[in-house]
């Protein structure tokens, strides 16, 4: 992965590793843990859990939308499972099932989708969770968190167990860079402020926190000044950090490895408009399902980069009145 | 054109040979992909557009009256490329653009980048319904066309393959048929394993589908099931031909193999395997 390169970011686990391995170790702690995968546990990491507590796993074969309803029903009697599949299978496969059996009840299990966005590469568009947030953001009372790298992540999983009620985390397949390298201060619906800037805020979550970073030290060697905010917990959404970046800085850019509509920018948008409107740039996916390819081309392609955003912060700077 | 010329049994034979070496020289040169996945189907697939089962044109990709092939198990695409390459769809010379930023050959079979591709697959469940949709549309407009979909045996964990099922013998349709792919093997294990939806024939009999148990390796058994499915043996019932196959057929160290599920082989074993096919690899895996 490309991203945070230049500025020096060293390559770390891939969220969905960070996620099993923390994963196995809160099986330790938290007895009543139950975790549900559907024939990809080699792909979301579960197989760490698995292998340390097989008693409390369940391989339900390729199966989601009934593994979220027995999510649903083991949740009702107190377990707190954890359902873990592809974000596109999960969530969209078993949008009716988190709805009924998890949402609306409001029943305390956590969904985890892997494989998200586009920097799954060669696999291609059928395999990408280009849309889970929004998805996820739609259901009534979730919790929706996309870490940045391998120790937000950890400290995400842990949040997410000890939050009472649903809650979707999604993670990646790439290893990706570090953003947190002296640990990470996670608390849900709080944005960690990464770097702090007077003319602009770059808003980012997931591997586009790295780019956000890299695309303020860009903006810095052309004299602008950007603050960086990783968005991790998209709803709640922190909608004072968002203000207070609106009034100090009057410009935000919005990145995220996700489809235009109801994603963090969606999100962003809202709270902004609401509180202290400025103008706001888009770095997303737009409205297209991108191809199959090279993960490191396919966000060069559809301008998931440093570059592009620090392009989008000058001219949505330049539409400040 | 009707049906493309059938080739005799050995011919035959010697096409399957050939879809395996370009199976392991695309999915290695893409370095990902599915192998193992695409070499256990690569009898039937070989049947139904050389062995005079399927109606299509090259030239006419979206003829009305074509016969439709669905691969619902998507992520054996290699094969089904390889087949439509040889058929004509589009030069072979193409197949080593597999996964690459820009080719119509994705990672999952992409039907507006593709055509030959009858639909867009890749998130497993979904391609008996989509068959299903094409056979009833084939009654409503009068067509004499036949609808054959395959899926993976873990494909049939999930719930929507069995209400499409159940469907497909409500509404009487008989120009579907179901080849499901019985490879033993899925992502994380051996079918039984993950999910012992046994006894799995009479399942489907319990849903009312006629049913066919071949060893889906053998080509004359394959065709004569294909030919007697499109014949369409039981008035308004769908067939369902179980082929039993063996994951990464044809090459003796990927052949069974759990943990080979979707994952591409290196250049010196790719050397090997073709030397196993009877292939030369000199210059193919450059
Ligand atoms: C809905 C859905 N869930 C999970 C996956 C991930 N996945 C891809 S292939 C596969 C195993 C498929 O096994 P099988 O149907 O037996 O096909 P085979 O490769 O053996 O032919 C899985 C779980 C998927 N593609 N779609
Ligand atoms: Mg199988």
């Amino acid at each position: 992965m490309e991203l945070g390169r230049r500025i020096g970011l060293k390559l770390g686990l891939s969220t969905r590793e960070a996620f099993g391995r923390a994963l196995a170790e809160l099986g330790e702690e938290v007895p009543n843990i139950v975790v549900i995968d559907g024939d990809v546990n080699n792909s979301t990491r579960t197989e760490h859990f698995a292998k340390r507590f097989p008693e409390r796993f369940f391989n339900f074969g390729i199966a989601e939308s009934n593994m979220v309803g027995v999510a649903g029903g083991m949740a009702a009697c107190g377990k707190i499972p954890v359902v873990a599949s592809f974000a596109c299978f999960l969530m969209c496969n078993a949008f009716d099932q988190l709805r009924m059996s998890v949402a609306y009840p409001r029943m305390n299990v956590k969904l985890v989708g892997s494989h998200a966005g586009i920097s799954i590469g060669q696999d291609g568009p059928s395999q990408m969770g280009v849309e889970d947030v929004a998805l996820a953001c739609a259901l009534g009372g979730f919790v929706v968190i996309v870490p940045a790298d391998e120790v937000e992540t950890r400290e995400a999983v842990r949040a997410a167990i000890y939050h009472n009620g649903p809650v979707y985390i999604r993670v990646g397949r790439p290893e990706v860079p570090i953003v947190y390298t002296d640990g990470c201060n996670f608390t849900i619906g709080k944005a960690n402020k990464l770097r702090d800037g007077r003319d602009v805020t770059l808003i980012a979550n997931g591997i586009m926190v790295a780019a956000a970073l890299e695309a303020a030290h860009l903006l810095e060697q052309d004299g602008i000044s950007a603050r960086v905010l990783d968005m991790h917990t998209v709803k709640p959404i922190d909608a004072y950090a968002i203000e207070e970046a609106a009034r100090d800085t009057g410009a935000i850019v919005v990145a995220e490895e996700h489809f235009a509509y109801g994603g963090l920018g969606s999100v962003v948008a809202m709270a902004a408009a609401e509180r202290y409107p400025v103008p706001i740039g888009f770095v997303n996916l737009g409205d297209t399902y991108s191809r199959s390819g090279d993960p490191d081309d396919l966000l060069r392609y559809y301008g998931l980069t440093a570059d592009n955003i620090a392009e989008t912060a000058k001219r949505t700077i330049g539409r400040k009145r | 054109m009707a049906v493309a010329p059938a080739l005799g049994i050995e011919q035959l034979r010697e096409k399957a040979r050939l879809i395996r070496k370009h199976i392991i020289v695309m999915t290695t040169l893409a370095g990902s992909g599915h192998p193992t996945t695409a070499l256990s189907m690569v009898e039937v697939v070989v049947a139904l557009y050389f062995g005079g089962i399927l109606r299509y044109d090259p030239s006419n990709p979206y003829w009305e009256d074509r016969d439709r092939f669905i691969l619902s198990k998507g992520h054996g695409c290699p094969a089904l490329y390889a087949v439509l390459a040889e058929a004509g769809y589009f030069p072979v010379e193409q197949l080593k653009t597999l996964r690459q930023l820009g080719s119509p050959l994705e990672g999952h079979p992409n039907m507006r980048a593709l055509p030959g591709i009858e639909a867009s697959t890749g998130s497993l469940g979904q391609g008996l319904s989509i068959g299903l949709g094409h056979a009833l549309a084939a009654r409503l407009d009068g067509r004499d066309y036949h609808v054959f979909t395959m899926v993976g045996d873990g494909e049939c964990d999930e719930g929507q393959v069995w209400e499409a099922a159940m469907a497909a013998k409500h509404f009487k349709v008989d120009n579907l048929t179901c080849i499901v792919d019985h490879n033993k093997y899925q992502q994380t294990g051996c079918v039984f394993d993950v999910m012992d939806y046994r006894p799995f024939a009479d399942k489907w009999r319990a849903f009312g589908w006629h049913v066919q148990e071949i060893d889906g390796h053998d080509l004359e058994q394959v065709l004569s099931a294909l030919r007697l499915a499109k014949s369409k043996p039981i008035k308004g019932t769908p067939t369902v031909i179980i082929a039993h196959t063996i994951k990464g057929k044809g090459v003796s160290f990927l052949e069974h193999r759990s943990d080979m599920h979707g994952r591409a082989i290196k250049i010196d074993e790719a050397k090997r395997a073709l030397e196993e096919l009877g292939w030369s690899w000199e210059g193919e895996l450059d």
